[in-house]
């Protein structure tokens, strides 16, 4: 008896001490916590670990999408709600820069469930919505106190509100669970998140709490658009923006605390992050912010709840923000207009064309040289006139001939123009000597000055400022070098590959 | 019956963190004027539009426009804030924020109607910035920003605009389109306010001056106040004992 006791005690200093280390962690990286977690399992989680060894991972996954359990059922309900919610405010949450507040108001809680749990010590839903959005609510009077009276700013004052509110719940629920009701509770649950632990009335506040976000937001979207783009503006137009704004941060303080269950009080606010960072990737529209991150945070709460059933249900929050993370990495990485391998596959993309640009024009500059009347253009003159070894020559008449910009003879010594490679020469090399022409005539450059500039804008000038340009200079015959500018005629085809005359002359 | 003035300030005074910033202002703006709003930096330029506007409480004085109180009046006032003010790269585009100037009219639950889309567009017409409507604002210049700021404030169809600092930082051919919108906004009889730091542009701008250095200096017709001894008076010596006691009050020396 007495060594049991005395167990209890070890674990509940057990968890005084991690809990300060998990913050720290927390801070440093959210990803990292579910890892660490995972290296720390607790004797009851090592028996449903063990649990595993009799059911297979994938009579697990079929368990789960044949939706056949009815507790499994009710717990992915719960994460689909959750992500709803938190997606859709954690999207202004994003937009309005207010990260922290939602972090600060996720961890600010935690003593508001312990008390709402000891008021009549039972895990009471609607008792512990209520203490913890007060406590919420305190948290953040608190924060506007601290910086309205000091001159530590918000993130300061945040940072010391948050930590100080959740050690006192850490206090709390170690205290909770040394009570002979405690240990029973589930109340643990709310530490790491644990979507099986969800009940029917759980699920129905946090039916209750999406449909009223759901609302709010469709109903008030003008609104709150202007709140969050320009509370100013909002306030001269005589828009309640103070109504919206404490109506927001109520139903985040909800949003917060019912998920808190499923993902746990130390990941939850990434459930408001995450799916809403992902979607200000993906687009740039608020309302296509909203929906995306919407259901993104469906996804990614389903997701973590399946991942967290085939592991015989390990916490879910890890999992869910492990889901998120991920999506979050492939927006960066391959986002249409943002994503990092997207730019840099852009770039690529764009250094082949310039390098097959500047191939075709040397192809051209020999035409000319030969006065447009030989049959085609050696490699061998090529290399010589671009300075380039004979071989990346022919990896890049390689690269023309797929690109149907050229052919080459059977023997491979000689490139001929299709009608498409010659229009796109003479487009480049008028753009050339127009853009040189410019900067001569009308910039005042010295022609010896222009080549360099040219090189670079003859890829990039398009066809309405090639117009601007010719129209600028009167339609020019020759450049400021005395070589004639191919025209329309050349660049917009009729013309053959190989004209008759020497063109300009 | 006479016109009443298109905005009245009777003893306005305003203060920040017990500092005041504003003392005593009188001002009877007449409709259909075009008003430039000149003074040091710390003048309370800005402050004065936005106590007006309701966005910085009073402690002393009231403000009527046309005749009536802000809040009664308040559709009838368009307002063209800094800049700085927002997120530039706030996920919405050009019309998004021009019909921002809808929703005070047509309240906030209401959907946007054609006729809305219409006006706004008419007003991005009007700066120059139609084929903008779609862009995104984080792709614009700042003088591009200003313009569709102005768009949106004329997109409330108001009949008096308090503008702050419109021409901070823009380019001159932008400066030249507001100064064009500007006269022609005034010939269709509409009363603007304008915060303006440049002096030399002043007096070609606008017809009317409001000279104001923490209390107004003085308020007429340009050829009347902008003379040497006035601007003197508004720019020339900080108001010594003024702000002293300011501060003092601030810090809540000498009070009971």
């Amino acid at each position: 008896m007495r060594s049991h006791a005395k167990a209890q005690r070890r674990k509940g200093s057990e968890n005084l001490f991690f809990a300060p280390l998990r913050l720290c962690v927390r801070f440093s990286k959210t990803a990292v916590l579910p890892i660490i977690w995972l290296l720390l399992p607790s004797a009851a989680h090592a028996a449903r670990i063990g649990d595993l060894t009799e059911t297979s991972v994938t009579e697990q996954a079929l368990r789960f999408f044949t939706f056949s359990d009815p507790s499994l059922r009710l717990a992915l309900l719960g994460c689909i709600l959750l992500g709803l919610n938190c997606g859709l405010l954690g999207g202004f949450v994003v937009v309005r820069r207010m990260s922290l507040v939602g972090d600060t108001l996720s961890h600010a809680v935690l003593p508001g469930i312990a008390l709402g749990f000891l008021w009549n010590n039972t895990k009471d839903p609607l008792a512990i919505l209520i203490g913890a959005t007060l406590v919420g609510g305190l948290s953040m009077l608190t924060v506007s106190a601290i910086t309205r009276t000091t001159r530590l700013k918000e993130d300061a004052a945040m940072g010391l509100v948050l930590s100080s509110f959740y050690a006192i719940g850490i206090c709390l629920i170690g205290m909770i669970q040394r009570l002979p009701t405690g240990n029973k509770s589930g109340i643990d649950k709310f530490l790491f998140g644990q979507a099986a632990a969800m009940n029917g009335s759980d699920i129905a506040l946090m039916a209750i709490t999406a449909g009223i976000t759901l609302l709010f937001v469709t109903v008030g979207y003008r609104g709150l658009l202007t709140l969050s783009f320009h509370r100013a503006f909002g306030e001269s137009l005589g828009l309640p923006m103070s109504f919206l704004h404490h109506a927001m941060m109520l139903l985040i303080s909800f949003a917060v605390v019912t998920a808190m269950q499923a993902v746990g009080v130390v990941l939850v606010s990434a459930m408001l992050i995450i799916p809403p960072a992902t979607a200000c990737l993906l687009t740039d529209r608020l309302h296509r912010v909203l929906i995306l991150s919407a259901l993104i945070g469906i996804a990614t709460a389903a997701f973590g709840a399946f991942l967290s059933f085939l592991g015989s249900n390990l916490p879910t929050g890890p999992f869910m923000v492990l889901a998120g993370s991920f999506v979050f990495a492939m927006a960066f990485l391959f986002s249409p207009k943002q994503g990092w391998l997207t730019r840099l596959w852009r770039q690529k993309t764009q250094q082949c064309r310039i390098e097959r640009e500047n191939t075709l024009k040397a192809m051209y500059h020999l035409a000319e040289r030969h006065g447009f009347r030989e049959e085609g253009i050696t490699l061998l003159e090529l290399a010589n006139a671009r300075r380039e070894p004979l071989e990346q020559i022919r990896l890049q008449s390689e690269d023309l001939l797929r690109q149907k910009l050229a052919t080459l003879t059977d023997d491979g010594s000689m490139l001929h123009f299709t009608p498409e490679g010659w229009r796109k020469a003479c487009a480049v090399v008028r753009n050339h000597r127009l853009w040189e022409l410019y900067l001569t005539n009308i910039m005042q450059y010295g022609a010896d000055h222009v080549h360099d500039d040219a090189e670079k804008i003859e890829h990039v000038l398009g066809e309405d400022t090639v117009r601007q340009l010719e129209r600028r200079l009167d339609f020019p015959q020759t450049d400021p070098h005395g070589k004639a500018i191919p025209g329309a005629r050349e660049v917009h085809g009729q013309s053959k590959p190989r004209p008759a005359e020497p063109i300009g002359y | 019956m006479m016109n009443p003035p298109a905005l009245e300030l009777h003893d306005l005074t305003v203060s920040y963190a017990k500092k005041p910033v504003l003392y005593g202002v009188d001002v009877q703006v007449p409709q259909g004027a075009l008003v430039g709003i000149i003074g040091p930096n710390g003048a309370g330029k800005s402050t004065m539009i936005r106590a007006i506007m309701g966005l910085t409480p009073l402690s002393g004085g009231w403000v009527q426009i046309f005749g009536e109180s802000f809040e009664k009046s308040r559709h009838r006032v368009g307002y063209v804030p800094q800049r700085e003010q927002v997120d530039w790269d706030f996920p919405v585009n050009v019309m998004d924020v021009v019909l921002m100037g809808r929703y005070g009219r047509r309240g906030w639950l209401r959907r946007v109607t054609k006729e809305d889309k219409q006006i706004a567009e008419e007003s991005l017409d009007k700066v120059g910035m139609l084929p903008f409507r779609n862009r995104q604002i984080a792709n614009l210049s700042g003088g591009q920003q200003q313009r569709v700021f102005l768009a949106r404030a004329l997109a409330q169809q108001s009949d008096l605009y308090l503008m702050d600092e419109p021409f901070a930082g823009v380019d001159a051919t932008t400066e030249r389109a507001i100064v064009t919108l500007l006269q022609e906004l005034q010939s269709q009889g509409k009363t603007i306010l304008v915060v303006h730091h440049d002096l030399t542009t002043a007096k070609e701008y606008f017809d009317h001056l409001l000279l104001l250095n923490m209390r107004l200096v003085s308020f007429g017709k340009t050829e009347d106040v902008f003379t040497i001894e006035q601007l003197q008076r508004t720019y020339g010596g900080r108001l010594t004992i003024l702000s002293d006691v300011a501060a003092k009050v601030a810090k809540g020396e000498g009070m009971p």
